[in-house]
């Protein structure tokens, strides 16, 4: 349980750090909190010759809201630090709640919220929230500066749109519709583990009309990337999420998902659990609108 | 506790094992000032316990699950395995030895683990007391969920929870009042 030798250098800037993974005598990795790869290294998972860390670049601290409205969460900042940000709490309620569920506070500490998108555990919280909230990520590297949504950021399990020269820069997160309900709903054996099925669902309400307006449904656990579920989705869409809708939702859950087996659960447990999830899940986002 | 003038310390250099990258840290351990050469892929919990002889940090599944290595960074609990010493530069640490160094009286949260017998074989109880102390030194009492949310980031495989929460509540009770 100790790591292969590697070397470690901590980057000063953005373009250090891009010149360090475009050295191609050097396989380097990047490292910010270090609460997935450092499991990985002592696992000797991950053997990196150089390990870049970024958490003490000065422009990748930021956590702020532009005058747009959109939340940018720099690739340094700590989930600690997001969770507790009393404008994260305000307006994008979902990103703090799904924070919680990451681990433990001894993990969320020094976990930053970047490092859990890039290194995209399929059962992480973080992937889901993102593709609920339609973040954006902005990428950097020998090509220049590019924004990928998150519907193209997540490409399969640990492998995302960020590129072995790249480093993700920040996460953006879009202000939510103005009157919105949301809800967090994870399964997992104990609390602080990867969820063996999580969704987050976003629901926008018509103030005149006193229904659904628009609804995301977004699934961890249930394949390889966030599985976005429109058919759920569409079944919510102008309706008061009464039992009709749920009973929908759940059917469109049960007939649209197709998660794999593991130790943890059988493929139809995980569907069963994923449509029981979705139902509580929409119930608590139409209480919150 | 802390020294008003800090004791400097440095810690020698082992020989080099292989040609991996080595770094001059200098950190904060208990109060004291100490400067060391550290090898890359040198764990944190294995700096304190084998480099400083700070063998209170105990050492279980060094991969982020049990808790038992459990430290404050500049006061924030934190898992030394999942931590490399080379990233510490600069940074406080606080490990269990810090709390009643020599004849010192114990602290509220020991005295509380103490009394409430909050301990079975004892092997996680560092990593505990270093989270409950975190949680006594903030500004407003912990809510019963949050206490059991870093309580659950520690494993005692004695199953001796019962009585570590009575001894964190009345550690809480003592520093914020019932």
């Amino acid at each position: 349980m100790k790591p292969t030798p590697f070397d470690y250098t901590t980057a000063r800037s953005v373009a250090e750090a891009v010149a360090l993974l475009a050295d191609p005598t050097r396989d380097a990795k990047i490292m910010a909190g270090g609460q997935s790869l450092i499991p990985m290294l002592n696992m000797r998972l991950a053997r990196p010759e150089l390990l870049v860390d970024i958490t003490r670049i000065p422009e990748l601290s930021h956590l702020t809201v532009d005058a747009s409205g959109a939340l940018h969460i720099g690739a340094a900042v700590r989930q600690s630090r997001t969770a507790a940000d009393p404008a994260v709490r305000r307006g994008w309620p979902l990103l703090a709640a799904a924070i919680e569920h990451i681990g433990h506070p001894q993990i969320r500490s020094r976990g930053t919220v970047c490092g859990s998108l890039a290194h995209h555990d399929p059962a992480g919280e973080l992937p889901t929230v993102a593709r609920a909230l339609d973040a954006r990520f902005v990428i950097t590297g020998p090509r220049g500066i590019r924004t990928v949504r998150a519907e193209d950021f997540f490409v399969a399990t640990f492998s995302t749109a960020v590129g072995e020269d790249e480093l993700l820069l920040e996460a953006v997160f879009p202000p939510p519709p103005a009157q919105h309900g949301w809800a967090f709903e994870e399964l997992t054996r104990r609390h602080g583990d990867f969820a063996t099925v999580a969704v987050s669902v976003l629901l926008e309400r018509d103030s005149v009309a006193g229904t659904v307006r628009s609804a995301r449904v977004v699934f961890s656990g249930a394949g390889p990337v966030p599985v976005r579920l429109p058919a759920a989705e569409d079944t919510l869409v102008g309706t008061r999420v009464g039992e009709e809708a749920l009973a929908a939702a759940r059917r469109a859950a049960l007939a649209g998902l197709s998660p794999s087996a593991d130790v943890h659960a059988s493929a139809a447990h995980r569907r069963e659990t994923a449509a029981h999830l979705l139902v509580r899940a929409c119930t608590t986002a139409w209480e919150r609108c | 506790m802390t020294p008003s003038v800090p004791v400097q310390t440095t810690v020698r250099t082992p020989p080099l094992a292989e040609p991996s990258g080595w770094h001059r840290i200098t950190l904060t351990v208990n109060g004291e000032q100490i400067t060391a050469e550290v090898e890359s892929r040198l764990l944190l919990s294995d700096f304190l316990r084998d480099r400083l002889g700070l063998t209170g940090t105990h050492v279980g599944c060094e991969h982020g699950v049990c808790g038992a290595c459990t430290v404050l960074l500049d006061d924030e609990p934190v898992r030394t395995c999942l931590a490399l010493a080379v990233q510490c530069d600069g940074v406080s640490v606080r490990t269990v030895e810090s709390l009643a160094p020599g004849d010192a009286p114990l602290t509220s949260v020991q005295r509380a683990f103490h009394e409430c017998h909050g301990m079975q074989c004892g092997f996680c109880t560092p990593g505990f007391v270093m989270t409950a102390t975190a949680l006594t030194e903030q500004p407003e009492r912990p809510g019963p969920e949050e206490v059991a949310d870093a309580l659950g980031g520690h494993l005692c495989r004695c199953t001796g929870y019962r009585n570590i929460r009575r001894a964190v509540c009345q550690a809480l009770d003592e520093r914020f009042g019932e």
